[in-house]
């Protein structure tokens, strides 16, 4: 057995990460790979896909019944879905009230106090949003993830959300081994996506990974609960997913201690690209619908 | 006026003069609307019946004074057992007021540890900089040779993590890069003391042997783990004279013996006695890792067995004869030394006096509470004095606990009857002693209310002792240990047989 990899997806809210990810993982099943899923989102819909279920009882709920996570077995919280992958959900409280933060340390540390680690090849996390809080850098911790993943597109804020996660990344990875393992382009269709994507990625100082082309059979599968891989797995978008797979497995160790820019390097960025237009650019513009309308 | 210049009363009589009582009664009438007090027994009284113990056990999200304490005041307690080692609580600064005030009450010492003093806006930002600050001033003042971290809940709860914050503090921050910072996480919302003691142990042992280089070399020392125990003081004392006699080299591994038994002779000790770090470094080439109380080391020998090739074994607090013996027959094997004589004579003479009075004990009823080692061995002792253990309580008691509790009581005629309470609080126990009483408690301080409440008298013998004195100065392990429990045992009934004998005057005898 190869040593244990431990990898993480970070990125903003709604970009595509849960579907990413566990489009990515089904297609890593087929290089003969044990995995595990560990979402760390209270929402707790990091599995869906693979459990071809809606949500699974998660460590937090399942703990607050027995009474304290110390009372939980490994078997009640891990749950076996499409072709064997492991699934668990952290889980946590509801919006607005409660510490999310504290629920992913408490999830990580039962699992791995309880074994659930053993005898696997990929652990991968699934966590929500940016790093806010402590409880969200949990995974990038010393002796977790040795990889982190962004997964972001070619909109401003998913870019702005990708540079602050490497941010968080550069704090722990001089205390710890955690790396920035590279970008994922889910294609939104915005302006020069491709470029910018890649352009951030060097600015990183890490590499995109794959570009993931948009299409609708994502959607279609989804709504069935499961991946695309497992939903059409003849399609040119499984294909994708495959290609992402194999790149992350073979870019083992390759990992980098990213190099975040600052949010005026982060426009000026943009401004070079032509999205973000520069206020000269703004006036004369103004000016020129001005003249027409007169 | 009760009192002036010429008469000073004591509060407590002072109280109830007539003065007071009207003062009471009047405060009572006109801002707490009292039920009358009828109504009050009548609801005192149902308190304690079956149909109230029922509504008590289908309690779900309510603990009423849980036996235990929280992971850092074990923490704290282990750290204290190190040579120089002072203790840093990462948090805001009442947590470390308790687990200061906890040890001092009980030991009657001075307990130090220093907090990084978190407010608000370390909360916000992360204790970071407490942290950094804190071990620079903390070891500029108080010249420590290491300093242990332990973290309470509001550190845990943002998810501060020491691994990083001890690293950039010595990379980034100009902290000294050699000096030792051992640091464990003890998130007070989980587990108990027992378990902060585990992790702290675990960690300053841990953090000494990842450096060494080279596979261990088994020799023919022994390291011992004692637990947290009260009586630690006379207990490791103990331990370190029985082994000494039987000739075998060993270390304990947190020896808080000295630190919490500082005499008076006009020197402060802030440090005294400790596992020092070259016994923490030899300690990897030992040939055995003993922990006295199971559930007080679970990780710690995990770490132990991970790391070298030590046999490890753990015992459930070891009182009375058979559990000494089996703990001294384990030493024996294992280092190859033979128990001597003076050891055989000293339990020749702890059963006979066990004999001797076999009379008032037998067949007695008694409860017992306290953490789940102490439960065990204080119980195993019980049965082999003929004492009927009614209820075993440990609030944090497991499932396990629970299991290999049950497998002890089913081996003696005495323990056929002696229910077993894991996860359990003190607000249980009195409605367990009010519909199935025991004749005395035995636990801590905090057994004195259930004394006062349903009138059962408490037998003080585990952690916290706050109202009594210097029970820690003598042990509880050992023949010499069960010696001492004994006698408590049989005060406490002979006490009690004399005081329901007083009024009758039946059977008010000089011999017993």
């Amino acid at each position: 057995m190869s040593a244990l990899r431990q990898i993480a997806f970070y990125g903003k809210g709604g970009i595509g990460k849960s579907t990413t990810s566990q489009n990515t993982l089904a297609a890593l099943v087929e290089l003969d790979q044990k995995i595990m899923i560990v979402g760390c989102d209270p929402k707790a819909d990091s599995t869906r896909l693979i459990l071809n279920t809606k949500l699974q009882d998660t460590v937090l709920h399942l703990a607050a019944e027995a009474g304290s996570v110390e009372d939980l077995e490994l078997e009640d919280v891990v749950k076996i879905g499409y072709k064997d992958i492991k699934c668990v959900e952290a889980g946590g409280p509801e919006p607005g009230v409660g510490c999310a933060g504290r629920g992913v340390i408490t999830a990580i540390n039962f699992l791995e106090e309880n074994g659930a680690y053993d005898d696997m090849d990929y652990i991968s996390y699934d966590v929500l949003g940016d790093v806010v809080c402590g409880g969200f850098a949990m995974p990038i911790r010393e002796n977790k993830a040795q990889e982190i993943y962004i997964v972001m597109s070619g909109e401003m804020m998913a870019l702005y959300a990708a540079n602050n996660i490497a941010k968080g990344i550069l704090k722990y990875a001089h205390s710890g081994g955690v790396r920035l393992g590279g970008l994922i382009c889910n294609e939104r269709r915005t302006d020069k996506e491709l470029e910018l994507s890649e352009a951030l990625a060097g600015r990183l100082g890490t590499k995109l990974i794959h570009f993931v082309p948009r299409d609708n059979i994502v959607q279609h599968a989804e709504l069935r609960r499961q991946t695309v891989i497992q939903y059409a797995p003849d399609s040119k978008q499984a294909g994708e997913y495959r290609e992402l797979a194999r790149k992350i497995h073979e870019n083992s160790g390759k990992g980098v201690i990213p190099t975040p820019i600052t949010m005026e390097e982060l426009e000026e960025m943009l401004m070079e690209f032509g999205i973000l237009k520069t206020e000269e650019q703004q006036l004369a513009e103004l000016e020129a619908k001005e003249k027409a309308s007169a | 006026m009760p009192q002036n210049a010429d008469r000073v009363l004591d509060h407590a009589t002072l109280f109830r003069e007539p003065e007071y009582e009207a003062m009471f009664e009047s405060k009572r009438n006109a801002f707490e609307c009292p039920h009358p007090e009828e109504k009050v027994q009548e609801i005192a009284d149902w308190t304690k019946s079956w149909d109230y113990r029922e509504k008590n056990f289908n309690r779900e999200v309510l603990t009423v004074n849980p036996a235990k304490a929280c992971q850092p005041l074990g923490a704290v307690f282990a750290a204290a057992g190190f040579d120089g080692c002072l203790s840093m609580v990462h948090g805001s600064q009442g947590c470390v007021a308790y687990y200061r005030s906890h040890l001092a009450r009980h030991f009657k010492e001075p307990c130090s540890a220093v907090s990084t003093s978190m407010t608000e806006d370390a909360a916000v930002f992360g204790g970071l900089q407490n942290l950094v600050d804190g071990l620079t001033n903390a070891s500029a003042l108080y010249d420590p040779k290491m300093i242990a971290i332990s973290t309470t809940c509001m550190a845990e709860v943002i998810g501060d993590d020491l691994n990083s914050f001890v690293i950039q503090a010595k990379e980034k921050n100009g902290f000294s890069k050699e000096f030792p910072v051992p640091f464990a996480h003890t998130p007070a919302f989980v587990g108990s003391h027992v378990n902060g003691y585990d992790v702290m142990v675990k960690s300053i042992v841990a953090n000494f042997w990842t450096k060494e280089e080279g596979e261990p070399t088994p020799g023919e020392a022994i390291n011992i783990i004692p637990g947290f125990d009260g009586f630690a003081v006379a207990n490791n004392r103990e331990l370190t004279r029985m082994l000494d006699l039987m000739g075998v080299e060993h270390t304990l591994l947190s020896d808080v013996s000295d630190v919490f038994d500082t005499p008076t002779d006009g020197t402060f000790r802030m440090y005294a006695g400790g596992t020092t770090i070259d016994e923490i470094k030899a300690a990897r080439n030992a040939k055995a890792t003993l922990a006295l109380q199971q559930w007080c080391s679970e990780k710690t020998l995990e770490m132990v067995a991970d790391e070298t090739s030590q046999t490890t074994q753990a015992f459930n607090y070891p009182m009375g004869v058979s559990a000494t013996d089996a703990f001294l027959m384990a030493v024996s094997e294992i280092t190859g030394k033979a128990i001597p004589e003076s050891l055989e004579l000293e339990r020749g003479r702890l059963v006979d006096a066990m004999t001797d009075s076999q009379s008032w004990l037998h067949g007695r009823k008694m409860a017992v509470f306290g953490d789940p080692d102490f439960v065990y061995g204080m119980t195993a002792f019980l049965l082999e004095l003929g004492v009927e253990p009614v209820h075993c309580l440990s609030t944090n008691g497991n499932p396990a606990w629970e299991k290999k509790m049950k497998a002890l009581l089913e081996d003696s005629p005495f323990g056929k009857d002696t229910q077993v309470w894991p996860r359990k609080d003190l607000w249980h126990l009195r409605s367990l002693l009010a519909t199935e009483p025991a004749e005395f408690v035995i636990g801590s301080s905090h057994g004195k209310f259930l004394q006062q409440d349903l009138g059962i008298p408490l037998i003080r013998l585990t952690f916290p002792i706050f109202d009594r004195h210097h029970h820690h100065r003598f042990p509880t392990l050992g023949y010499q240990g069960g010696l001492r429990v004994l006698v408590t045992l049989l005060d406490a009934v002979l006490d009690k047989l004399d005081r329901d004998t007083e009024k009758p005057g039946i059977s008010y005898d000089l011999t017993r």
